[in-house]
């Protein structure tokens, strides 16, 4: 038997919709940020630093459904869990949104070099970071706990990619200090990716404890 | 100056809730004292209560909730040694003009009660004995028509329409509840004041009226008196937070339970009161 009042229920599924919306928007900025520094596109890392407005206004608005749904329904258990999982996430895919930001920002002053190098680790950092992401939010929508686990395993591979990343570029520099600047930026983005598929993790995390009220971050069980 | 003090003397207009909330007022009360013999129990009310949205009355046990609402269809002329002074509009006519007539009031400004309160008659008999004396259904079909679409409006018909001859007694007390509430629909009413319409009832079937009075707001202008807060902020569009007689605050029912104007309303949410 459920007790939940339908119009609290429509006001979770709404909740939800948004936090998805605003999940779609942040894994196509990653994207377009990325595209456009592998294809240096400068109008579209133009268009990817002026565009954050519609997720900073999702951000607040998703915040202040959840505030309104504690304080008028004080929802119990998996209802409460789903609210409290939905103010993290909405944290998580505000910072996914930034970190698209701060990737363009990288990706400007990049474009002002010529290229160090072809980019074929960062777009594979990406392919693997924009599908976690999306895993997680898939996870979320189906309250899929399997595919979350999977998420969170996923993130070791974009950890080893950082650091091989990392190692690589540090050769070039070696090579030739004219390359330093540039390829500073590269290690950044790879770090920006890299911290894209933590905040995948984070929301896998969130519903798995949504779902099983398992608490599995920092490695507990 | 205490804070209670200061508090009270730097309560808003309560109007404003109305226009906060965007919709039309239904009831304007302007400077309402009420009297039970020489003793005041409600002290300057004003209040624009909206139509077809919520209102919830809060606070703690003997604040006047109750006697205000009560002052809205005239119930507490009924008691003997009471006295109002100033107004009550609805749709813009004081109904305390001495031409009211009051039992049209009552009929327009219908009633439900903490304890439910079936007659001791069929369930059929129940919602048609209010359509007959009113004269609001003269064809037998007519007459079956409006307490079918009554007991459908209350949510209550799927559970009665098989046993409508059978006592009303015999239902559960939430199903009571639902069936007064019918009763006071048939005669279509444009408000409906709820007096603690679920405290003697379990959670579910007070989920139900809660519920049933969602559904209802698009229809009726609603007035609910609840000692339960959570109710309020589950139920309605404004709550209005009574302390001692006074209005302290009103406004709508996210900012009443999130950020209060009133320092004394945020000790009553909160539960630090007294």
């Amino acid at each position: 038997m459920t007790t939940t009042v339908p119009h609290f229920q429509e006001e979770l599924d709404q909740l939800k919709s948004r936090l998805l919306e605003m999940g779609g928007l942040a894994e196509d900025r990653v994207r377009a940020a990325v595209t456009a520094l592998v294809n240096r596109d400068t109008a579209l890392v133009a268009q990817v630093l002026a565009g954050d407005g519609p997720i900073n206004q999702l951000h607040i608005e998703i915040d202040s459904r959840c505030v309104k749904l504690l304080a008028l329904h004080q929802p119990m258990a998996v209802d409460l869990r789903s609210i409290l999982s939905a103010v993290k996430i909405n944290t998580d895919l505000e910072r996914v949104g930034d970190l698209a930001i701060n990737i363009a920002e990288a990706a400007t002053r990049y474009l002002a070099h010529p290229p160090v190098k072809e980019l074929i680790d960062i777009p594979r950092m990406a392919e693997i970071a924009h599908r976690m992401l999306r895993d997680a939010l898939d996870a979320f929508v189906r309250r899929d706990t399997v595919l979350a686990q999977q998420v969170l395993d996923a993130d070791d591979a974009l950890d080893a990619l950082k650091t091989q990343v990392f190692r690589e570029l540090l050769t070039y520099m070696l090579e030739d200090p004219h390359t330093i600047e540039a390829s500073l930026d590269l290690i950044l983005v790879s770090r920006h990716l890299e911290r894209i598929g933590d905040h995948a993790t984070n929301i896998a995390e969130d519903v798995i404890f949504m779902v099983s009220a398992r608490d599995v971050r920092h490695h507990a069980q | 100056m205490s804070t209670l003090a200061s508090a009270l003397q730097a309560r808003p207009s309560p109007p404003a809730a109305a226009e906060q909330a965007g919709a039309p007022c239904k009831i304007a009360v302007r400077d309402l004292n009420f009297h039970y013999g020489a003793k005041r129990a409600l002290e300057g009310i004003s209040i624009d209560i909206p139509a077809n949205l919520v209102t919830a009355f809060i606070g703690p046990s003997g604040c006047g909730k109750s006697t205000f609402l009560r002052t809205l269809n005239r119930m507490n002329d009924i008691i003997a040694g009471t006295r109002v002074e100033g107004e009550v509009r609805i749709d813009g006519r004081d109904i305390y003009r001495s031409d009211t007539d009051v039992v049209a009031l009552r009929r327009r400004v219908g009633m439900v009660f903490q304890k439910s309160n079936p007659f001791p008659k069929s369930i059929f008999e129940n919602i048609a004995y209010g359509l007959r004396i009113n004269g609001l259904a003269r064809r037998g079909s007519e007459l079956h028509g409006r307490v079918e679409e009554s007991l459908r409006q209350a949510a209550i018909w799927d559970e009665v329409k098989d046993r409508l001859h059978e006592s009303a007694l015999a239902l559960s007390g939430g199903q009571q509840q639902r069936l007064c509430i019918a009763r006071a629909l048939a005669v279509k009413p444009d408000v409906l004041l709820m007096d603690e319409p679920a405290s003697a009832l379990d959670p579910i079937a007070t989920q139900r009226i809660e519920e049933l009075i969602y559904q209802l707001k698009s229809t009726y202008t609603i007035v609910i008196v609840t000692h339960n807060m959570q109710q309020a902020a589950r139920v309605s569009d404004l709550t209005a937070f009574f302390w001692l007689g006074k209005l302290i605050e009103a406004g709508p029912t996210d900012k009443m339970f999130t950020n209060p104007g009133q320092k004394l309303t945020e000790d009553y949410v909160t539960g630090r009161f007294g």
